[in-house]
């Protein structure tokens, strides 16, 4: 349902700013979101300012460097460092994308950080993860087959393995569904573009023979219809796939199989 | 849900996120999209003065032609423009075409630029012809 406004708990109020480190020049001011489940406070944006003399980059350095330097109790997850783990998903500068891979530089004026929108907030930037991986666990993205299976592995040409590339490169991170405003009013209900990717991926896959059940589970008003190409799934993967491509492309499948 | 869980704030959205020209001119389209109903009023409204006889067919055309029924006039006409020009662009996106990220995002600065162009053309047409 469209809730324009954030829930009273929810809303934010100022938070603490955090004084400069000592002898530092090159300073960047970071406005970071926090809220911590052990007080009953709402949540706040804090101020901290970061040695860039002392710091690599990338945002993530920067969040990791108020972690090591300034406040240890600022929380997020954060894995492989190179954008292929998905898990520093966040809104910086207004926008979804990986901490690791977006650099300070490309952001203008104060680095401003929130946790993925319109999510459950577990600590401070994690976001509760639970509905968006049952989502793609719904979509049952696996090879499904009827044929009797061959001696060895299931062949593929070139061409129809081409089919599957900006497909499955997605790493999950959720920055597309939580870009999209149908999934913030719907994630009951829409898939969201991560997970209708997925499935596209194994529609596409001519080695799958499943393709018409996994239609059949599509074809509902909400899981796949609630999305009306807004396209910020595709403005924000930061992959550089195109979900919006692919929920147009199973929107076409429906079709096809009607005539 | 456990009492943590149920704690948990939802993290801000609408006021935080940036929109891209795609998000605004969806937004667009569904404004005028409603904006056309009040429109398309208007114009069964001055039909209904038409056919409920002279005097009210003036009062009616004495209302479109004041500087404040123009301006609304001007308004639906580009609010319909800018709705067709919409329509036809999720005509391309039905069949698949215009879904790359860049050209998205041009597809949506021309719906405005052609709305707005189309619109001011169209009211020089009206007052040359008048």
């Amino acid at each position: 349902m469209v809730e324009l406004t954030l829930p009273k708990k929810s809303r934010l109020t100022p938070g603490k700013t955090w004084p400069k480190p000592v002898g530092a020049t090159n300073l960047r001011e970071y406005h970071i979101y926090r809220w911590s489940p052990d007080d009953d406070k709402n949540p706040t944006v804090d101020i901290y300012f970061v040695d860039m003399d002392d710091c690599g980059p990338m945002v993530l350095d920067g969040l990791l460097w108020i972690k090591d330097n300034i406040d240890a109790t600022l929380t997020l997850r954060r894995s492989c460092r190179e954008g292929i783990c998905g898990s520093c998903a966040m809104n910086i500068d207004g926008n979804n994308t990986l901490a690791c891979t977006k650099g300070v530089e490309e952001v203008g004026g104060v680095v401003k950080v929130y946790p993925l929108p319109h999510m459950k907030v577990v600590k401070d930037l994690v976001a509760d993860m639970t509905n968006f991986y049952a989502q793609h666990e719904a979509i049952q993205p696996w090879l499904q087959t009827k044929s009797p299976e061959p001696q060895k592995e299931w062949l593929q040409s070139h061409e129809d393995r081409e089919e599957l590339d900006g497909l499955y490169e997605c790493i999950l991170c959720a920055c597309c569904s939580t870009s999209c405003p149908s999934y913030w009013w719907n994630s009951d209900r829409y898939l969201g573009p991560a997970a209708l990717l997925q499935s596209y991926r194994w529609l596409a896959d001519s080695r799958d023979e499943a393709t018409g059940e996994r239609l059949d589970d599509l074809e509902d008003p909400f899981r796949l219809y609630r999305c009306h190409t807004i396209m910020n799934c595709t403005q924000d993967c930061p992959k550089g796939l195109n979900p919006a491509k692919a929920i147009a492309n199973i929107k076409k499948l429906m079709v096809e199989r009607k005539i | 849900m456990s009492d943590i869980e149920s704690k948990r704030p939802l993290s801000p959205h609408l006021t935080i996120y940036k929109p891209p020209v795609t998000m605004v001119v969806s937004i667009i389209h569904r404004i005028t999209g409603a904006g056309l109903y009040f429109g398309i009023l208007l114009i069964a409204w001055w039909l209904v003065a038409a056919a409920s006889g002279e005097v009210y067919f003036n009062y009616a055309t004495a209302f479109m032609n004041s500087i404040f029924g123009h301006l609304i006039l001007f308004g639906f006409t580009w609010a319909l423009i800018q709705h067709l020009l919409g329509g036809i662009k999720h005509l391309f996106w039905e069949m698949g075409y215009g879904f790359e990220k860049e050209s998205s995002k041009k597809i949506a600065w021309a719906t405005l630029a052609g709305s707005a162009l189309l619109t001011i053309a169209i009211w020089l047409a009206g007052y040359a012809v008048n």
